[in-house]
């Protein structure tokens, strides 16, 4: 072994043009390969994120009624179920028509409990104020721009069932989403169930789904649905986005095919300069034969080269990724500056993009070696 | 004296469709510690008796026995084996590895058989190369010698693992006569000290005539076959 690593490493640098070059090829092959699968993963992640993050994966409501009566359900059962669930909260959502100066529009008034913010985050889009116990409501913004509204303002609220409140404002938020910041206001769950004469009822149940294990939110609603009765419709996010999981599973298979053909590329690269080596190096294959070299030593100088060039190729290449994705993410930016592409480097796309290169590498030299382990000395001898 | 060779019945034939046939019932056998010249015209088939000999070809018929054993019942990887430890080549056209010194190029054979270089293996193989006169090149790339200092390091490399049998093929073919005789004795001096049995192709008479048997050999055939005494 230690003299086929000699010999290897004698014929490469003997060639050093040849391998610098094939090492280059290498290293961009590699570093391609990385720099791809690392932005298609950190795509998909940010399309995930915008489309369910500040969301919950799976949501149980009524099948029947308008309301869950939340003593039919034990919510740490539910927690025990999964342990892949990792938040679960509930709120009462009431429809209601509000009347600010002069103005009607409608707005859902949300009851919720300290477990909300485990799933929607919502201290962290709270502005100004914050939820109080009491006939107080938290606002967007949007309505506190359009009003000129400030904390502990009167709203005058118009239930579904006619009959009439007036809230205080302890607060206000901002999502950031239109559709969420026109329609909803917060406050606390209890009050909310006194006011609006809805004791111990609730719109839905909503589970958050440790990051990881996104994709397995329909196994985990098939779980809670066998557990509860037939009266609950359970929903996950993966039916309600049939389309971007379509969308991504393309991105996805595009992806790995480009990966292929750059894997390919580099095989097809070391294969053919090596197989160029063992031309050029027929002699010195000969002459060590005749010295006494056993086959499998002799084929295992072009594996040798093999490892060495893929090894080489490989460290280069992962650090040209990472420096290209770096840049990718300094320079491909946003107007406020935060990239457009979120990437993070794991070790498992470095350790994947190593092995591809090592197990790229051997394969391309297995071609080679056999030629070499064909070489009769005799060939050598004779033809001079 | 016991044989440390025997050559039975090889006939060699080259071609595929026409045949042409190179030995006819070559019949030899070698004394150990001997030192014997082949001599012949060009093309009379010296390079293929003495190839077949040492395994890099195969006889069409007929046995190559080294040390009472044949070599055709030897699997490649133990022809391999006997290659390193047991014959020495020397070429006409040296062959040595271009891209290792002339010390690495001497300790090759022994690095093949024992993996790594010991510093009394190193010790020998600058010895060695002290005998050929080339203890100032040692260092130097292979490709950078001249055609007599890459001569004379395939020599030290011939004898680096103490083979039993030297083989050489014209080992002084395009050597000036002085060189020419200092290989000589080189040769001679290890077949004395070591016992070493050499089968040296020749053209030059003035070694053939200092042989203790001189093998002729003429369209294939042994013509001629003289021992002194
Ligand atoms: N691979 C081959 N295919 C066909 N014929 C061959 C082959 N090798 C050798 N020959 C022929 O065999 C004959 C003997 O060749 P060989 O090399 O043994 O001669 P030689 O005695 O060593 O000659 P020289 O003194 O010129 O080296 C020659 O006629 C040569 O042309
Ligand atoms: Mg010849």
């Amino acid at each position: 072994m230690k003299l086929s690593y000699k010999i290897a490493k004698r014929f490469l640098k003997s060639n050093k043009n040849q391998t610098v070059l094939i090492i280059l090829g290498i290293s961009v092959g590699i570093a391609v390969q990385l720099f791809i699968s690392l932005l298609i993963t950190g795509l998909q992640e940010s399309l995930i994120n915008k489309t369910i993050g500040n969301n919950s994966q799976i949501s149980i409501t009524s099948f029947t009624q308008d309301y869950i009566n939340k003593e039919e359900i034990n919510i740490n059962n539910l927690y025990n179920l999964d342990d892949k669930i990792e938040d679960i909260t509930y709120y009462l959502d009431i429809n209601s028509l509000a009347n600010i100066s002069d103005d009607n529009f409608n707005l859902i008034i949300r009851g919720i409990d300290d477990s909300y913010d485990s799933i929607y985050n919502l201290n962290k889009h709270i502005t100004s104020g914050k939820i109080k116990r009491g006939n107080y409501i938290i606002l967007s913004e949007n309505y506190k721009n359009k009003y000129n509204l400030k904390i502990n303002d009167a709203i005058k609220i118009l239930a579904n069932d006619q009959s009439t409140f007036e809230l205080k404002i302890s607060g206000f938020y901002k999502y950031g989403v239109k559709a969420l910041d026109d329609t909803l206001s917060f406050m606390n769950l209890n009050d909310a169930q006194n006011l609006f004469d809805k004791k111990n009822k609730i719109s839905s149940i909503q589970i958050g789904i440790s990051n990881k294990n996104i994709f397995q939110a329909d196994e985990i609603s098939k779980n809670i649905d066998n557990y509860l009765s037939n009266n609950y419709e359970i929903d996950n996010w993966k039916e309600n986005n049939e389309d971007l999981l379509s969308g991504l599973n393309g991105q996805s298979i595009s992806s790995i095919i480009i990966q292929i053909f750059v894997v390919v590329s580099v095989v097809l690269g070391i294969s053919s300069v090596l197989a160029i080596s063992v031309m050029q190096k027929a002699k010195q294959i000969g002459i060590l034969k005749a010295m006494g070299i056993k086959n499998k030593k002799a084929a295992s100088i072009f594996l040798i080269q093999g490892i060495i060039l893929g090894t080489l190729g490989a460290i280069i290449g992962i650090i040209l990724g990472i420096i290209l994705l770096l840049l990718f993410t300094t320079f491909a930016t946003n107007p406020d500056n935060t990239p457009i592409v979120e990437i993070t480097i794991t070790y498992i796309s470095i350790i994947t993009a190593f092995l591809v290169a090592i197990i790229s590498s051997i394969l391309a030299s297995l071609i080679p070696a056999l030629k070499s382990c064909k070489l009769n000395p005799i060939d050598i001898i004779r033809n001079n | 004296m016991k044989n440390i060779l025997e050559i039975r019945k090889v006939n060699k034939f080259y071609g595929d469709q026409i045949k042409n046939q190179v030995l006819f019932d070559i019949n030899l056998l070698i004394e150990e510690g001997s030192f014997n010249a082949i001599i012949g015209a060009s093309g009379s088939g010296k390079s293929t008796l003495l190839n077949i000999i040492g395994s890099l070809d195969v006889p069409t018929s007929g046995e190559i026995l080294i040390g009472g054993r044949i070599e055709s019942h030897m699997t490649s990887d133990r022809l391999a084996e006997i290659r390193n430890e047991v014959l020495g080549f020397i070429f006409q056209f040296h062959y040595l590895l271009p891209e290792f010194t002339a010390l690495e190029n001497v300790l090759i054979p022994y690095q093949i058989k024992h993996g790594k270089i010991t510093k009394e293996a190193k010790q020998r193989a600058l010895e060695l190369l002290k005998e050929v006169g080339l203890e100032k090149v040692e260092n130097n790339l292979a490709s950078n010698l001249s055609g007599g200092e890459q001569q004379r390091v395939a020599i030290a490399r011939a004898l680096i693992n103490n083979p039993k049998i030297i083989l050489a093929d014209e080992p002084t073919g395009n050597l000036d006569s002085k060189t020419t005789n200092i290989i000589y004795d080189i040769l001679r001096n290890i077949n004395k000290k070591y016992n070493t049995t050499f089968l040296i192709i020749t053209h030059d008479e003035n070694i053939a005539k200092k042989a203790d048997r001189i093998i002729e050999i003429k369209d294939g055939k042994i013509f001629n076959d003289t021992k002194k005494d």
